[in-house]
């Protein structure tokens, strides 16, 4: 068997991955996306991984990874299937929406004059989201109509057309934290809670963690959210609504578990590892 | 046995790197609070770690 892990930094995550795989006597090689390529008529060289494992930190770069490999049959963790429901928010709210998983009220909208109706029609205030994007980067609460003028404007003067798909969504009096669960093929693994004073709680951002027990609620929550992108390897992150109850919020398919492992005390890095060799295996019995 | 020691690109602190250091990990310069990442362990280097991207992420 051998496993490829394709990443960009070798990030705290990585490292345990590594001493994952060599405690198991995996044979793996890593590859720096930095400095690989692929000769789109010659997979022969990369048909040795039985299954690669994508811990690239740039969205762009793993998702055509997982495409090519992919159309190559080779087995990914994740697929480029599910990288692409979860890299991008829309596509993740539409996966959500389908399987009637809650979430928070979404509006989307391709001009500032649509999107401020949107926002108007929604009230305020609303959080302005970037389509692509993560660590609560350019995240904007916009309180009122100024403000939402103001940045409607800048997306559309200063961003990349990207940031033109106007991704709006109900603001959420969070109790001062939210839940991200660790999803493993059909396994709830870990929950930990993120605290933060400030409204993005996420721990890119200083978010502090603690357990958060998982009660069979969030679980079922969870799974029915994983299963709505596709499956795999996951961290959903879940918001306590206070009259709508859990609402999931996002899911990610390259999760970062540097808080989340010494919180709760799950060896997330061994779990993720043992899920790539059991779709190793499969390839290789078929 | 001393522990390599690289140089940090920006301030050109002498940075001491820990035993379990692995290739392409970043450091952090003690000096000048500057992501570094480690080049070459073989012999030790480090360069200016790369700049976050807009795609970064999970």
């Amino acid at each position: 068997m051998k496993i490829g892990v394709l990443y960009s930094r070798l990030r705290v995550e990585e490292k345990w991955i590594f001493a994952a795989l060599q405690q198991r006597g995996v044979d793996f090689d890593r590859l720096d996306d930095r400095k690989i390529h692929f000769d789109l008529e010659d997979p022969a060289p990369w048909q040795e991984y039985d299954a690669v494992l994508e811990r690239s930190i740039s969205y762009a770069r793993g998702l055509y990874a997982l495409k090519t490999l992919n159309a190559w049959g080779i087995p990914t963790v994740n697929t480029a299937a599910v990288a692409e429901a979860c890299g991008d928010k829309i596509a993740t709210a539409n996966a959500l929406s389908a399987a009637g998983v809650p979430q928070p009220a979404t509006r989307v909208a391709f001009t500032p004059e649509a999107a401020l109706e949107a926002i108007e029609a929604m009230g305020y205030p609303v959080v302005l989201k970037p389509v692509v994007g993560s660590w609560g980067r350019l995240l904007a609460k916009i309180n009122d109509r100024d403000a939402a003028e103001a940045v409607l404007e800048h997306k559309a003067v200063l961003g990349s057309y990207q940031h033109s798909i106007f991704y709006v969504q109900e603001y959420i009096e969070k109790p001062g934290r939210d839940i991200r669960a660790l999803v493993i093929g059909d396994k709830v693994i870990a929950a930990i809670y993120r605290h933060s004073p400030h409204w993005i709680t996420n721990t890119a951002r200083g978010g502090a963690g603690e357990v958060c027990p998982v009660t069979p609620e969030l679980e079922s929550l969870c799974l029915n959210a994983t299963q709505a992108v596709g499956g795999g390897v996951l961290a959903v992150d879940v918001i306590e609504h206070p009259e709508k109850g859990l609402l999931v919020n996002e899911i990610n398919h390259t999760l970062e578990f540097h808080t989340a492992q010494p919180t709760s005390g799950v060896d997330i890095a061994g779990e993720i590892v043992d899920y790539v060799i059991s779709i190793a295996e499969l390839r290789m019995q078929n | 046995m001393s522990q390599p020691v690289v140089t940090c690109p920006e301030c050109a602190a002498e940075i001491e790197l820990a035993p379990d250091t692995e290739q392409n990990e970043i450091i952090i310069c003690p000096d000048c609070g500057v992501d570094l990442e480690v080049v070459s362990l073989d012999p030790p280097a480090v360069e200016l770690a790369p700049m976050e991207d807009e795609d970064w992420g999970e």
